[in-house]
């Protein structure tokens, strides 16, 4: 039987919600090659009690690997402790995990342990003839490579939100497996880890996404697309153009385009962002794109679905005013 | 301590992409060709760890035809020590390439090998991992900052939701994403100083890809928007088509 693995996520001993979408495209994949999808968690002692979150997602199975040294990502254990658990059971035809910080640290470490070719941030697979073919956005989202491995199984991470997760019928087993692993070997230690940008969700992952350019003139002027963006709710967050985050006004961490995050968000606000060709790269995948700028003449104009052409500083507080009372009423 | 830089030659971001007429590669023809970004970030943590004592020596290392000797002399103009190209064809597989890097390691010997985090062209992102792992070193990935004492280094990792802080025994690779290190600018004297630092030139490690691209597409174009309005005024229009038309809020 040919079987297809999904890698699930965990943070703080609670299941992303990235691992219903890898789940979801393992079990997609699976029906293609006429197979079936397990999946594969690994996480501190405990941990299959939140493994039931992703059992509807149509996998048979749930491989559930703990040992107190994995509660939280330690690069050396996981990928061992992965390796082991992949090479185990036979040659899967692929093996998924999701392309988040995370996923996309631990699936290279895996490929080079097994000797097998990595694509990662995939954001469409399908099977056809017993092949495994692949598209993955390259040069930042401005051109699209379809590619195949020559090798088995076939190691992928799939870019949150580019596979929607779809509840099946199966119900997955879940299988605990209790492993051997010395933490005293791996050479790379956890100290401490600092929260950033408290409930906002990160660019990355958010629906929404709010982003300021240059046009704002100040980064004391972030307060009034703050103001927009908790508006639009908890599943809104801020971007930010390359120009502003070289100049030190915001974080790297925001930066949407080539040599910053990519994006596809259900609904994108470019404010004060003339739409240099970098940034637009980072965020034409959004379903709606609506920009505010003050030259007609921008390129933004261009991608946006919608656009008003008028300062940011009358505009954005009318935006943020106008939603608040279009959601109490 | 010796630092290994690896480094790319990319083609400049502003770069709108052509595909060739087979249909699977970029047409290079007239693209301005410049360092990876993300590279540049990890040679400048390096001249800065030569520059406070904790180094002894950077040397740049690419994979790529004759023309990369053009960014590893990038590189030296700046400050780094000595280059080395890789002479050998950089493809979709990151694996193979971690292996002919993985060559050129064991040939220097380095404490501590930094790169970008990932390239701008083929947005890999695991070069660094795979040959940390090829390796049986410590890695860290996506770090924005880095100190150290002796046998040691700290980084700080930029994730979903915040910064971990991790400690690396050496030697390691580490993988550097954007933070305090802009790249400095050649100064006249680096660049002629530059031409005569050695480069050493060695064929690449010949190593079997088994990534295939099968094609290679443009997106498809975004259709013409529309501009709703000027001003303030335009708001509740907006609002409305955000919400009746493209279902959005």
């Amino acid at each position: 039987m040919t079987r297809v693995l999904a890698v699930l996520e965990q943070r703080d001993g609670r299941l992303r919600g990235v691992s219903a979408e890898v789940v979801s495209a393992a079990a997609a994949l699976a029906r293609d090659l006429g197979g079936e999808a397990e999946g594969i968690v690994l996480g501190g002692p405990g941990i299959e009690e939140t493994v039931h979150a992703a059992q509807a997602f149509g996998a048979r199975r749930i491989r559930v690997g703990s040992h107190e040294a994995l509660a939280h990502y330690r690069p050396e254990g996981y990928a061992e402790a992965l390796a082991g658990m992949i090479r185990e059971g036979g040659t899967a035809a692929a093996v998924l995990f999701s392309a988040t910080a995370t996923g996309k640290d631990l699936a290279p470490r895996v490929a080079a342990l097994l000797d097998l070719p990595l694509a990662q941030d995939v954001t469409g697979i399908s099977g056809l003839g017993g092949r495994v073919r692949m598209v993955r956005p390259v040069y930042a989202g401005k051109a699209n490579a379809t590619i195949e491995h020559d090798a088995a199984p076939v190691l992928a991470t799939i870019r949150p939100g580019a596979i929607s997760a779809v509840e099946g019928i199966s119900h997955a087993e879940i299988e605990p497996l209790s492993l051997a692993l010395d933490p005293e070997r791996w050479p790379t230690r956890r100290l401490s880890f600092e929260p950033e940008g408290g409930d906002i969700p990160d660019v990355s992952e958010a629906a929404i996404v709010v982003s300021g350019g240059r046009g704002l003139r100040d980064p004391a002027n972030w307060a009034m697309l703050e103001e927009l963006r908790a508006a639009l709710g908890s599943e809104a967050g801020l971007g930010a153009s390359r120009a502003v985050v070289d100049a030190g006004w915001r974080s790297h961490s925001e930066q949407v385009g080539q040599t910053g995050k990519t994006v596809a968000p259900r609904l994108y606000f470019a404010i004060g962002i003339s739409g240099a060709v970098q940034h637009l790269a980072g965020m034409r995948t959004a379903r709606t794109i609506v920009a505010v700028n003050r030259d007609r003449d921008a390129p933004i104009f261009r991608v946006a679905d919608y656009g008003i052409v008028g300062d940011a500083f009358e505009v954005v507080p009318r935006l943020a005013a106008e939603i608040r009372a279009r959601k109490e009423s | 301590m010796k630092i290994l830089v690896c480094v790319k030659r990319v083609p400049d971001t502003d770069t709108r992409i052509q595909i060739s007429a087979d249909g699977t590669t970029f047409d290079a023809a007239g693209v301005r060709f410049v360092m990876n970004p993300y590279d540049e970030f990890a040679l400048e943590a390096a001249l800065r760890l030569k520059e406070s004592g904790r180094a002894s020596e950077v040397t740049v290392v690419t994979l790529g035809d004759e023309s990369a000797q053009e960014t590893l002399r990038g590189a030296l103009a700046v400050g780094a020590d000595r280059g080395v190209l890789c002479r050998g064809v950089s493809g979709p597989d990151g694996l193979a390439t971690a292996k002919i890097l993985r060559s050129a390691v064991e040939a220097q010997g380095p404490d501590l090998v930094l790169a970008g985090v990932r390239s701008v062209d083929g947005d890999q992102e695991q070069v660094g991992p795979m040959l940390g792992t090829l390796l049986g070193w410590a890695c860290a990935t996506c770090v924005s900052e880095i100190e150290g004492g002796d046998g040691v280094l700290i980084a700080v990792r930029e994730v979903e939701g915040g910064r971990e802080r991790v400690q690396l025994t050496l030697p390691a690779v580490v993988t550097l994403t954007k933070g305090p290190f802009e790249l400095r600018r050649p100064s006249l004297p680096g660049i002629m100083a530059a031409k005569k630092k050695p480069l050493e030139v060695r064929e690449a490690e010949v190593v079997s890809p088994r990534v295939r691209v099968v094609a290679l597409e443009l997106p498809p174009a975004r259709k013409e928007g529309r501009i709703v309005g000027e001003g303030p005024d335009a708001v509740p229009e907006l609002v409305r088509l955000l919400r009746d038309e493209a279902g959005a809020l």
